[in-house]
């Protein structure tokens, strides 16, 4: 049965979980993340699962990689300066193929910034973060609904490519709240079979979990294991959202809690016979760069719009590479885009002259 | 009449990397002599450190995961959380428990998780190429320490075993060696009590071990288990703590 309640953002990505078959949970306080671990101290342990509070970010990240390691359905959650903090896990459950769900509720940096909200984390989530070659999935929630309907995807996609899956969230998903809608009675996501987990070795070989090849020819060999897996990520993960895009010559490029705005914005403009779309990325990586190459054949103009200095406009670039013109607006360290910013950002990007490119 | 000594089937038949003379190798042995004791080799899981035994895995014929440096028991902690029958143990070294890991031995300790601990401390780090550890003793010369650890620059020797001592959810710290037959077969006999508390869910136990680097201490092995029976047991008494 359908069951709609309000809830905070930070909540639903815990019900989600919950939902989702989540069996282990470790976490340590930080603003603006902490009703997600107070959640999961209150709901987990009445409904199957293992809450630790733990002394630190590290503990918290290197406790899911041993959960993980025995086969159990993970997540740890924090907000920017304590994902910094767990990089180091984070790089080494890439290396040793761990299925996760990292929470990001992003705030602003650098430093400890504050805890208002911000989108200042997208390199360090979309690019590595810690050392090595490496890559999370990063899906980008814009609602509490989505926050909910991501945080479970993330549970399918983390067992489905054994790879850590981030939702980025910010301060402001993760603090405001909305009507959720959920089935009651729909069953997580179906058990996938884990032959490498550490179980003890009863009736077979031994079970290594690592992310240490001391042979020189190994470690390649296991980034190639990687780059292959990367690889399929992108040619079947990709998701994104488009609102008026079918015959737009212009689109806003915005992703989480500015997309929400922008979409208001662009509703209005529309409204007002302006040929305005929104490109809504959900999965920041893999990024929706061949959608945006194609839609860059005909859409001649992208404003990226994001909380902070100029970020996913990078990939934005990349992916148009110059068949359109690409400007950006954003603001960073706890002020938010406001729908007449940019309104007025798009304007100025309507009414500027296309430049002509040679060859 | 019978054979008496054979490889024990918990360990693997591969020559280990450890230099002469090193405790690691009897440790190793000792412990794998131990699972197939108590019939736990299907059922055991280790944590390797990082250090001279960041491959334990490949000489314990047992699932093993291994943490990053000085995370082992973070890591055990979740192995441990998620299947309670299962019997999880660390191997962890004086840089990797007493330095970097400070935090997670600690809180792992103190939350009482049922794990059992195995401690090797040989004063110094031996994977990096012999720097001070933080059971480095005075006058001890390491790479980092050329003129010997001073007090008043690098602090005494962290008696982390008795810190723990004090935790009401450790239910067993003792500290063995391995430099002599005699305290070999205690050490046998502690790391098996260590194991069987946790087999009967007793909580969280830690054999804290001294062993020889002979590389690093620049010693021959002999005179390195001789080190640790006149100067390391000064300061670092062997016995029941806990």
């Amino acid at each position: 049965m359908k069951k709609t309640i309000l809830y905070s953002g930070n909540e639903a990505m815990g019900e989600a979980a919950i939902r989702a078959g989540l069996k282990f949970y470790a976490g340590y306080p930080i603003t603006p993340q902490n009703e997600l671990t107070a959640y999961m101290a209150d709901q987990l342990p009445q409904r199957g699962g293992i809450f630790i509070q733990s002394e630190s970010e590290l503990a918290a990240i290197n406790m899911i990689f041993g959960a993980s390691a025995a086969g159990a359905r993970v997540m740890t959650s924090s907000s920017s300066p304590g994902i910094s903090l767990k990089q180091e896990g984070i790089s080494y459950i890439a290396g040793a193929q761990l299925p996760a769900v990292i929470i990001n509720v992003m705030r602003a940096g650098p430093g400890l910034g504050n805890i208002w909200p911000a989108q200042s984390d997208y390199f360090q989530a979309t690019k590595g973060g810690g050392h090595g070659d490496y890559h999370l999935i990063v899906l980008a929630p814009a609602s509490v609904q989505e926050s909910f309907d991501l945080t479970r995807l993330a549970f399918e996609l983390a067992d489905r490519h054994r790879i850590a899956v981030m939702v980025l969230s910010d301060g402001l998903l993760g603090q405001m709240m909305e009507g959720l809608t959920f089935d009651e009675e729909l069953a997580p996501p179906p058990a996938v079979e884990k032959p490498w987990a550490l179980t003890g070795a009863r009736d077979r070989k031994p079970h290594v979990v690592c992310s240490l090849f001391m042979k020189r020819p190994d470690v390649e060999k296991n980034n190639l294991i990687l780059q292959k897996k990367y690889r399929r990520v992108v040619s079947r993960e990709v998701r994104y959202a488009e609102t008026f895009m079918d015959d737009a010559t212009m689109a806003v490029v915005a992703y989480g809690s500015v997309a929400r705005i922008a979409e208001a914005v662009v509703r209005r403009l529309r409204a007002k016979g302006k040929r305005v779309g929104l490109f809504r990325p959900v999965t920041l990586w893999p990024f929706p760069a061949k959608r945006l190459a194609d839609l860059s054949r005909r859409v001649k103009k992208f404003l990226v719009v994001e909380m902070s200095y100029g970020q996913m406009v990078e990939d934005v670039r990349l992916s148009v590479e110059g068949r359109a013109a690409v400007s950006f607006y954003g603001r960073s360290g706890g002020g938010v885009p406001t729908e007449s910013q940019i309104e007025r950002e798009i304007l100025k990007s309507l009414s500027a002259p296309l430049k002509r490119r040679g060859r | 009449m019978g054979k008496k000594y054979s490889r024990p089937q918990a360990l693997t038949d591969v020559v280990t990397h450890y230099c002469p003379g090193c405790g690691h190798g009897i440790l190793h042995r000792l412990v794998a002599e131990i699972i197939d004791e108590l019939g736990i080799r299907g059922s055991a899981i280790a944590v390797a450190p990082v250090g001279c035994a960041v491959v334990a895995y490949d000489y314990w014929d047992i699932d093993c995961a291994e943490a990053a440096h000085g995370r082992a028991l973070a890591v055990a902690t979740g192995l441990k959380r998620v299947q309670p029958d299962k019997i999880v143990f660390t191997y962890q070294g004086d840089g990797d428990l007493a330095a970097i890991g400070t935090a997670e031995t600690i809180h792992a300790a103190n939350r009482g998780e049922n794990l059992t601990v195995i401690f090797v401390n040989n004063a110094v780090y031996g994977m990096t190429g012999g720097q001070m550890a933080p059971t480095t003793l005075l006058s001890q010369k390491t790479a980092t320490t050329p003129r010997g650890r001073q007090a008043a620059t690098e602090g005494y020797p962290l008696k982390i075993s008795e810190m723990l001592a004090l935790l009401n959810g450790v239910v067993s710290v003792e500290r063995t060696a391995v430099s002599s037959p005699k305290e070999v077969l205690n050490t046998r006999r502690a790391i098996k009590d260590a194991f069987m508390n946790q087999m009967e869910r007793k909580g969280f136990s830690i054999v804290e071990v001294l062993s020889m680097c002979p590389t690093y201490w620049d010693k021959s092995p002999v005179d390195a288990a001789r080190w640790i029976a006149e100067e390391m047991v000064k300061y670092f008494p062997l016995g029941k703590i806990k």
